[in-house]
């Protein structure tokens, strides 16, 4: 089939085939990175951009790596996703200011009479929490797609998983924007230990896991056990039921402060031991003060030093350097990481008292990160975003909304576990035959410019064409590279968006 | 499309296509093999608004807004008298009352799991995994999932999005939603080209499935692909998707899941009209309509409609109900033994509730599966043990 130059619409970002030649000849082609660089470039960030790439030439593999484990490369964001962050209104508003503002609605609501005002009033709430969770999975997508220190960005979407919260619960959607920024961006490459401390303080976990129903009298021990079983030790590394009542009884009177900033009576002996932290609250009239015994460690009822010394007592076990070392590699190298990575990244954990950015250095300067290069299926989320950068390479999109749409399609909606695992890392979760046929539909969608990434919300115009993956980055860094049967499918494309169509359905891109 | 149809279909397509192939479990079905289909109302329907224990003054007292009335002929919304003590809520009147009629329908109240966490997600999964109580957490594999490992040439499929938890584990289970059905968004070319690139890969079985299927199914539809104008279709109600399912199941699967949502009544769930009851004349349309669209093999066929729990006896504060334990189960086939209430029992009447909240479990899902497969499928305890180990089956003569 002839390609109809007419049909062919350039976004002007990249090459286009029936204009772009001088653009090819003006960018003189670098020579192609090695195929180890390549590798392992593929998996420090979302897969390439030309970006990353021009980062990496300048700055080489270690030179990039300190860089973005010390937080060091923060481009900004282009203008146009600036604009989009900028003007959602859940990043303007203070947390405490929306959740009042829902509470305010939930109570005008139960006055009300039954009716049709009530039913709107009720409609309009609902409205309320589900702007809040798009806007929280938007946010999500635009930065892990266009933020510039791409280590960070899948660090940010590892523990969003690892500490997984489900929207769909409570109020949880309004406060995942929240999550994101504030609690989990902030500590992705810290210390685990102040990871776990925040989350533990975030409203979102607290409302989650229930926690902040945990109170004297009334334990809940939801938090405790997934708190050790999900989020630290691993099920199964020798904690007992013991041990998650012990916690529970620890973590009583951690909840979320009043909304309505009303003063809270406390006396005059429990008043010092009160902690307040943004919208944490330690609350001493809802906690346990007995004695308490966590793994073989005793723990003097003293109040909130105790969750401190729990969480420290909790990520200092070599079960939780193991656990958290293991996931990291699971994530980044193989399904069934090398035992001897996972140790050495495990003995890290432990000698720099659970640095994130140490035992991320460990495994990326490891020799089995290459050793498994181009055998790590890409998980939805890993595959939506790399595939966007790859085609519209840092151009800036419209609209984030079709991206959710085929995370909806391919079962990784963003907050959208139910279950507090969070996500499988693993390919047999991802790569059944539905999914995968699926997979190359959406593959499509984006190589063949049939979708709305480029139309604003609320217009029907579509805009933007197909994009043009063929420009330098390509011959830098992901051509030299293809398998053969690959290129023996590329070679049969009959158009543009039909070659696209093939690269990014492609095993080459599929795994890294 | 028979299996003669299908691989001369085949040969044309290897002539000129060589390299999407499928990865050889696309056979027909003999003729009078069992079939099996799993029906999955995720979210806890509320079994005591479908099967309608009339005779308990109980029942009235507690749903002040939400009972279905006593059988009455002079009121249509009123329970269809199955026995003495159940009625059917009226919406299935056109649709299932009629198979009970055949005896082909049956219904086991107080069925369940041993799971008593009232969690959805939690006693979905529990279900869906088939161990023992004990056991419960360990999702490595599927119950569907081992029943196909145990008995070659079940043709399994999965009517989802994504392979669910009762197929996981499993050897190359292909899923497909038949929910929307659009022309195939690749022509045969562009298909062997994709296969090709995962041929020798561990995903080439998968891919070429995936891919396969959507051809093959686009096929097996064509007369309601043709008749939907732009080639696409999206199931307005279940009765559109179950038909789709039957034309599948008639020739080449055997083994079927598909679930239904929206069962979750919390808040207005309705009486003989509302929120349930349009969801179950919904799927009782579906199921109707599956039975008819399965012709001579329904012969052959089982239906079993589960659900992860029932929910509480006494309606809530917003008109609604809320999670509870024991539900009903509903057996369909040509050849089920029904048209009668089977399983324990135990009067409807406050003692009997479990924690004075929902109905208790008297009749455990494995058991029951367990003896429903075990006697189509004509499998050996041994078998019978590796899809649910440990489980005692029990068919209730169903089959």
């Amino acid at each position: 089939m002839p390609v109809p130059g007419a049909v062919l619409r350039c976004l002007g970002l990249s090459v286009c085939l029936s204009a772009g030649l001088p653009a090819v000849a003006v960018a003189a082609p670098a020579a192609p990175l090695s195929p180890a660089d390549s590798a392992w470039l593929r998996r420090d960030g979302y897969d390439l951009d030309a970006a990353n790439v021009a980062r990496f030439r300048a700055m080489g593999r270690s030179g990039l790596l300190e860089a973005q484990l010390a937080d060091r490369i923060r481009d900004p964001l282009p203008p146009g996703i600036d604009a989009q962050l900028r003007a959602f209104p859940i990043l303007a508003q203070p947390l405490q200011a929306t959740l009042l503002a829902f509470k305010q609605g939930q109570e005008q609501l139960q006055s009300m009479p039954d009716g049709d005002a009530k039913a709107e009033a009720k409609k309009s709430q609902q409205q309320m929490l589900n702007d809040a969770a798009d806007q929280a999975r938007q946010i999500t997508l635009l930065r892990a797609v266009y933020g510039s220190n791409q280590l960070k960005e899948q660090m940010v979407g590892f523990w969003l998983n690892h500490f997984s919260v489900f929207a769909g619960k409570g109020a949880v959607r309004l406060m995942a924007a929240d999550y994101e920024e504030q609690v989990i961006r902030p500590h992705a490459l810290g210390k685990f230990k102040d990871l776990v401390l925040a989350t533990l303080k975030s409203p979102a976990m607290l409302e989650f896991l229930d926690n902040a129903q945990n109170a004297n009298g009334k334990v809940n021990e939801n938090y405790a056990r997934e708190l050790m079983e999900l989020h630290t030790l691993g099920v199964g590394s020798g904690y007992t039921q013991q041990d998650v009542q012990q916690l529970a009884l620890i973590l009583t009177g951690a909840g979320v402060r009043p909304l309505d900033g009303r003063v809270q009576k406390f006396g005059p002996r429990v008043a010092p031991l009160v902690v307040n932290d943004g919208m944490f609250q330690f609350n001493p009239k809802r906690h346990d003060f007995s004695d308490k015994v966590l793994l073989g460690e005793r723990i003097q009822g003293s109040g909130f030093d105790e969750i401190t010394q729990a969480v420290n007592l909790i990520t200092r076990q070599k079960a939780c350097a193991q656990f958290i070392s293991r996931k990291l590699a699971q994530y980044f190298v193989a399904d069934q990481p090398p035992q001897s990575l996972v140790d050495r990244m495990s003995v890290t954990f432990q000698r720099s008292d659970g640095d994130i950015a140490q035992v991320l250095r460990t495994l990326f300067e490891s020799p089995e990160l290459l050793q498994s290069a181009g055998k790590k299926f890409k998980d939805p989320t890993q595959f939506v975003v790399s595939a966007v950068r790859l085609a519209y390479d840092g151009k800036p999109i419209a609209n984030p909304r079709p991206m959710l749409n085929w995370l909806n399609q391919l079962g990784e909606p963003v907050f959208g576990r139910q279950t507090p695992d969070g996500w499988p890392l693993d390919a047999v979760g991802w790569a059944s035959s539905g999914q995968m046929s699926k997979r190359f539909e959406i593959a499509r969608s984006i190589g063949s410019g049939y979708n709305k990434l480029f139309t604003p919300e609320g217009s029907d115009k579509a805009q933007g064409g197909f994009p043009m993956i063929t420009t330098p980055l390509y011959y830098e860094a992901i051509g030299p590279h293809l398998s053969a049967a690959t290129t023996a499918a590329l070679n049969q494309a009959t158009s543009p968006q039909e070659w696209n169509t093939f690269l990014l359905s492609s095993p080459d891109f599929n795994n890294r | 499309m028979n299996r003669r149809d299908f691989l001369v279909a085949s040969a044309v397509a290897a002539a000129t296509l060589p390299t999407l192939s499928f990865s050889g479990k696309l056979f027909a079905a003999p003729a009078s093999a069992p079939r099996f289909l799993m029906v999955f109302l995720r979210g806890g329907y509320d079994c005591n608004n479908l099967l309608v224990p009339y005779a308990s003054d109980f029942y009235y007292e507690s749903r002040p807004t939400l009972a279905i009335a006593r059988p009455d002929p002079h009121n249509p919304n009123s329970a269809i008298a199955l026995d003495g003590h159940w009625g059917l809520n009226p919406v299935l009147h056109d649709s299932l009352y009629p198979l009970w009629q055949r005896k082909q329908l049956a219904f086991v109240p107080f069925a369940g799991t041993d799971d008593l966490s009232r969690s959805h997600f939690e006693t979905q999964d529990n279900i869906e995994a088939g161990l023992a109580g004990d056991q419960h957490g360990h999702y490595g594999s599927g119950f569907l999932a081992r029943l196909a490992g145990a008995m070659p040439g079940s043709a399994p499929i999965a009517f989802t999005d994504a392979l669910p938890l009762s197929f996981q584990g499993g050897r190359d289970i292909p899923n497909l939603s038949l929910r929307g059905v659009s022309k195939p968004v690749f022509d045969e070319r562009q298909s062997s080209i994709l296969a090709a690139m995962y041929k020798g890969t561990t995903l080439a079985a998968p891919v070429s499935d995936g891919l396969q299927l959507r051809q093959q199914v686009s096929k097996d539809l064509q007369d309601e692909m043709t008749k939907a104008g732009r080639g696409a279709q999206t199931a307005q109600n279940f009765a559109a998707e179950t038909r789709r399912i039957a034309t599948l199941m008639r020739d080449q699967y055997r083994l079927g899941f598909v679930d239904v949502g929206g069962w979750d009544t919390h808040v207005n769930q309705g009486g003989a009209q509302g929120q349930l009851s349009n969801n179950l004349a919904n799927l009782g349309q579906g199921l109707a309509a599956f039975a008819d669209a399965m012709g001579d093999q329904w012969k052959d066929t089982t239906v079993v409609v589960v659900s992860e729990f029932g929910r509480t006896f006494r309606e809530n504060g917003n008109r609604g109900t809320d999670h509870g334990h024991g539900t009903v189960y509903w057996v369909l086939g040509g050849s089920v033994h029904g048209g009668r209430i089977a399983g324990e029992q135990v009067a409807v009447a406050p003692g009997s509730l479990l924690q004075n909240r929902d109905y208790p479990v008297l009749n455990n899902y494995r058991d029951l599966l367990g003896g429903l497969l075990g006697r189509t499928w004509g499998l050996s305890t041994a078998q019978l043990q590796s899809v649910f180990p440990g489980a005692r089956p029990n068919g209730l003569q169903l089959v």
